[in-house]
């Protein structure tokens, strides 16, 4: 005796009721929650800027943004200025910040001007100088925020990924990894664009050493620490010309 | 009595048939997450929500399904699912949602999950199946966050994040009468010695389930 679920026309029939069925159901929930979704993205940028430039609520050890509700009013205090660079246009734009950098990098690579985000915040009289920048990792892209002061000493970073390994190169997004780059020199002993490089073996676990153009490499994350230099170098690089202008003026 | 003789399906995958210790399965995961504490936790938690409602849906549709692609319908019943919780959080718990993100193509992989569908869920009554996903779930988890006690201890110094041994570049705490952290640990291969080793006491302590 064959089972009615059996036959082929059944089979068929029910693998595209079931493509139907699950399809409705996952572009109901894609579409209904996208406009939370969007909101928190939104937040979130807004806070790894905020972080940047040193604007959170750190513990001992502890990565905390500020708050979701705080975080709108804390922006429109703390950044007073957002810049567009596109070629040799420098235009202000207050939605900068909502720019899509892989869009953009997109756009690089077929030959096309990309438009480069530029945060300009200021806590306590000192101006900083904020730039995103997105790069790959071992498994898929890595980003950060990173501020800088007018010289290209930087001031502070948010690093973060999307797929890294745990407890190796997600490691960068860890106070330990992230605080090293504070007061690194992003520009060489001749003051030309250098980058910072994440280096095994620099003698400088500590480090102290703030115009080496090295940080100190996470054990076991080569190739996320590799993608982390690749990405300062090939990105900021782009911003250097800015700050050339801006000694001059 | 009725409550009695299920027990045993929480049970029994803590214990002597645990999911991963005895049967081996999801072994992927198992490595590849556990060398940190939290990481091992959030995994389990989730695992054990798809596993949970997941039999129960495969049991529903236990007579419905067509025999020819019924491998492909348990993908795509995992598959929404893990889609749904991930879009749930992304909306709702955004923080957690990126903690979770990188487990929830593993979760979809995780052959503990297609094991129980295919094993348990396909013959049993929705109640039956729920309590087998919430028993296999645990002991995948229970083995999972031992695994990842050891490696984050004896890898990282740190429990949770917290240094538990002192500060290694301070050199304070067990630090500083020379101890030093394994990194080994916190590489795959130690995953598997140490998972090896738990199977190793598990087995002595329990003869039955040696093998010939």
């Amino acid at each position: 005796m064959s089972k009615r679920t059996d036959s082929n026309l059944y089979t068929m029939l029910f693998a595209v009721g079931m493509v139907i069925v699950v399809g409705t159901v996952l572009a109901f929930f894609a579409s209904f929650l996208k406009p939370n979704i969007d909101e928190n993205k939104r937040l979130e940028k807004q806070q790894n800027i905020l972080y940047a430039m040193g604007i959170h609520e750190n513990e001992e050890g502890t990565v905390a943004f500020i708050s979701t509700d705080k975080v709108a009013a804390e922006f429109s205090k703390y950044i007073v200025k957002q810049l567009v660079i596109e070629g040799d246009k420098v235009i202000a734009y207050d939605e900068a910040y909502l720019i899509d950098i892989k869009k953009e990098q997109t756009r690089a690579k077929e030959g096309k001007t990309r438009k480069l985000p530029l945060f300009l915040g200021k806590k306590d009289g000192k101006i900083y100088y904020i730039v995103p920048v997105r790069g790959k990792g071992l498994w898929d892209a890595i980003w950060a925020y990173i501020a800088m002061d007018e010289n290209m000493v930087v001031q502070g970073v948010f690093l973060d990924h999307k797929a890294e390994t745990p407890g190796l190169g997600a490691n960068i997004k860890q106070r330990f990894f992230m605080d090293d780059f504070i007061g690194e020199n992003l520009l060489n002993a001749a003051n030309e664009f250098e980058g910072i490089t994440v280096a095994k073996g620099n003698n400088d676990p500590k480090n102290l050493e703030k115009t080496d153009n090295e940080v100190d490499a996470i054990a076991g994350a080569t190739i996320t620490g590799d993608g982390v230099t690749a990405m300062i170098k090939s990105e900021l690089s782009a911003y250097a010309s800015y700050f050339i202008d801006l000694k001059k003026n | 009595m009725g409550l009695f003789k299920d027990s045993k399906l929480i049970t029994d995958p803590l214990a002597d048939n645990n999911p991963i210790t005895i049967q081996v399965l999801g072994i992927c995961s198992a490595l590849a997450i556990t060398a940190e504490l939290e990481a091992s936790i959030v995994m389990s938690i989730a695992v054990l929500f798809v596993l949970g409602v997941g039999n129960v849906v495969i049991s529903l549709m236990r007579n419905i399904i067509p025999s020819k692609i019924r491998i492909i319908v348990q993908l795509v019943v995992v598959a929404a699912l893990v889609i749904i919780v991930d879009l749930v959080l992304k909306a709702f718990a955004y923080e957690l949602s990126k903690t979770l993100s990188v487990f929830v193509g593993l979760i979809i992989t995780n052959c503990i999950i297609m094991g129980r569908f295919e094993a348990f869920a396909l013959a049993n009554g929705a109640w039956r199946s729920f309590l087998d996903g919430i028993g296999n779930a645990a002991g995948y988890g229970v083995i999972l966050i031992i695994v990842g006690f050891f490696r984050e201890l004896l890898g990282s110094g740190t429990l949770l994040g917290i240094k538990v041994l002192g500060d290694p570049i301070e050199k304070t705490g067990a630090y500083a009468y020379g101890y030093e952290n394994n990194g080994f640990m916190l590489l795959a291969p130690m995953a598997l010695i140490t998972l090896g080793i738990i199977i190793w006491i598990q087995r002595s302590r329990n003869n039955a389930l040696i093998e010939d």
